[in-house]
């Protein structure tokens, strides 16, 4: 067990640099100069050149060949912007934004609460309702009302998260005055969002839990169940309920990351200063460093769940036995 | 899916085929057989809004759903304007039907991208096993380990707003969900006795790969793209909304972002079209990709949830 647990934490390190590898490529090598998109469209060449230097753009992309041989060194075919790279962001630092000139693990320290304050409880009211309304799906299988809850969720799927947002916000804010329309002042601020986010997510969630029900429901073990005379109510909660655990639990794990990232729209609609709305800005203004840092750490997030959920499987299930 | 209906009644006559019994299955689903309808009407107005687009091309005109009025700006709905105009005075009905044609070719580039990159990283995967199958599950990991939509937005960012940008965003990450499909069928197929005999009689690795086994994995490619379709619809209107979404032309994505600001003036028309004309081909697709797989492969597990 400790054996696993230990090659386990050893992938994180492949990935990572995987990660930062994959990063550094979309950034660096699949859209062209980045010196010349961090200039505008209307930069001098001597601009240009005053940014690739202040970067180190100017510098090999992986591996410094001409520097090592110069000096005889090997430590210096180091001295690249990729392995640069990978030394300021293990100390975690990832720079200054080209806005606001902050530091952006101070900026990111800044908007994690905000985010944290809108996505968990749309996190946890939504799992909460569809795991509810999946264990009603499943008692009532193959009937009028699981069809019903199928279609309605498919329905709800289909439509933009985008027309969601404009339509809470233009109706029960704007048009019927119920809630504020922008800010973030106190928890009333907050109502509109989170049930915003909750109705458009609920649909895709409610048809993943149902499935993983369903699944469970036709395993060898509920015949069993029912064949010893155990009721609906007490294979539905007792068996399959817990046995439904695993795939729960490996998706509630896997969305913990996307709380931090936040939602993108909702909170640059409503004025939230999170995550989520850092990021539109920095697209927006094409604030490279923060992008960079926003991909980086929401994959590292992602990377250490994943780790998470794979101990926490040897925890839960006892048949698991991973090589 | 049409080239499936020609198929299953060429071979009606014959044994049962997967793809028979599959459109017999598929044909049993209704609301599905209507949603094949539903698709069928978009295709059909998708070659049209082509026709409009090539044929203004071809003459070098303002193509007609270009051609703004400001006298008749954010008009609404009449006789002449079906969904009324939007802030320039174009037709709202004739720009949702080229948002039907930017649908399709957003759909149909990006997964000329990554149809042949997730099925032959999942063959190779899957066939070859060992370093290979090694390098290629890194790879994925990787790709998979940052969220979607945050890589998407990068690689369209960096490449630049407009269609290239888009396509190449959803076709470099969208591969993941396809790689691993097929690498698990591969695995399955590599032990079959069919793979064996034909090792047997002498064809070589490429062959059995792709002309023995790729067939029977086909299914796959089909039920995938059938549901990626729909979450490429969605995510163009994210990319709009962030602005590194489709330029000049009008996507449904853009629409929705330019009645942002109008809807608070109570123009409705643009939204609830853009709206609905998504809802119902999102919608068809949802359902149609839902049959297939259930008539073609009832146990694959694909990934499920939405594109937010």
């Amino acid at each position: 067990m400790t054996a696993y647990i230990i090659r386990r934490l050893l992938t994180v390190i492949p990935i990572t640099l995987g990660v930062l590898l994959l990063v550094f490529f979309i950034y660096r090598v699949i859209g062209g100069d980045p010196a010349a998109r961090l200039a505008g469209k209307n930069a001098t060449p001597q601009k240009i050149e005053q940014i690739r230097k202040q970067y180190g753009f100017d510098k090999p992309k992986f591996f410094n060949w001409q520097e090592a041989a110069k000096t005889g060194s090997p430590a210096a075919a180091f001295d690249s912007q990729f392995w640069h790279l990978v030394g300021q962001f293990a100390q975690l630092d990832f720079g200054k934004s080209l806005q606001s000139n902050q530091r952006i693990s101070r900026m990111l320290a800044d908007g994690v609460v905000p985010s944290l304050c809108v996505t968990t409880p749309i996190f946890l009211v939504e799992l909460s309702v569809a795991i509810a309304l999946a264990l009603i799906c499943a008692f009532y299988r193959g009937t009028r009302i699981d069809r019903t809850f199928v279609v309605v969720s498919i329905v709800a799927m289909s439509i933009s998260g985008l027309v969601y947002i404009m339509m809470g916000q233009y109706f029960f804010a704007f048009r019927l005055r119920w809630f504020p329309v922008w800010g973030f002042e106190s928890p009333a601020f907050l109502l509109l969002p989170v049930a915003i986010g909750v109705i458009a997510g609920i649909g895709g969630s409610l048809r993943f839990y149902r499935t993983i029900m369903l699944d469970e429901m036709y395993q060898d073990y509920v015949r069993t169940a029912f064949a010893k005379g155990c009721s609906q109510r007490e294979v539905l909660f007792k068996h399959v309920l817990k046995n439904a655990a695993i795939p729960i639990l490996t998706n509630v794990v896997v969305a913990i990351p996307f709380l931090y990232t936040g939602s993108l729209m909702l909170e640059s609609f409503f004025g939230i200063p999170g995550l989520g709305r850092m990021t539109v800005d920095a697209i927006y203004t094409g604030d490279e460093p923060v992008l960079f840092a926003m991909v980086f750490i929401g994959s590292v997030i992602f990377v250490i769940a994943n780790l998470v959920t794979d101990l926490l499987y040897t925890w839960a299930d006892p048949r698991i036995r991973l090589q | 899916m049409t080239a499936t209906a020609a198929n299953s009644a060429a071979l009606a006559a014959k044994p049962q085929t997967l793809w028979s019994t599959a459109w017999r299955q598929f044909r049993r689903n209704r609301l599905a057989a209507a949603c094949l309808w539903i698709i069928v009407i978009y295709v059909g107005i998708w070659l049209y809004a082509e026709s409009v687009y090539w044929t203004a091309y071809l003459r070098d005109v303002v193509p007609s759903y270009k051609v703004t009025d400001f006298d008749a700006r954010n008009a609404a709905p009449s006789l002449r304007h079906w969904l009324g105009t939007d802030f320039t005075g174009r037709d709202n009905v004739a720009q949702l039907i080229q948002g039907v044609r930017i649908a399709f070719e957003i759909a149909i580039l990006s997964s000329a991208i990554l149809i042949p990159l997730g099925f032959l990283l999942g063959a190779l995967a899957g066939y070859f096993g060992r370093w290979v199958d090694n390098a290629i599950i890194w790879l994925y990991s990787v790709v998979d380990s940052v969220p979607s939509i945050l890589s998407i937005i990068s690689i369209s960012y960096v490449v630049g707003r407009g269609m290239k940008g888009i396509v190449i965003g959803m076709g470099l990450v969208a591969w993941v969900g396809l790689c691993r499909l097929i690498r698990g069928e591969y695995l399955k197929h590599k032990q079959r006795a069919y793979v064996a005999a034909a090792r047997a009689l002498g064809a070589g690795h490429l062959t059995v790969m792709l002309r023995h086994i790729a067939p029977n994995v086909l299914h796959i490619v089909i039920i995938t793209f059938t549901l990626l379709f729909p979450r490429f619809i969605l995510t163009e209107v994210i990319l709009s909304y962030l602005g590194v979404g489709i330029a000049n032309e009008p996507s449904w994505g853009v629409m929705i972002n330019d009645a942002k600001q109008r809807l608070w003036l109570g123009v409705w028309w643009e939204l609830g079209g853009a709206t609905a004309a998504m809802f119902f081909l999102v919608l068809a697709l949802n359902i149609v990709g839902d049959a297939l797989r259930d008539a073609l492969d009832p146990k694959l597990k694909t990934a499920e949830g939405s594109a937010t």
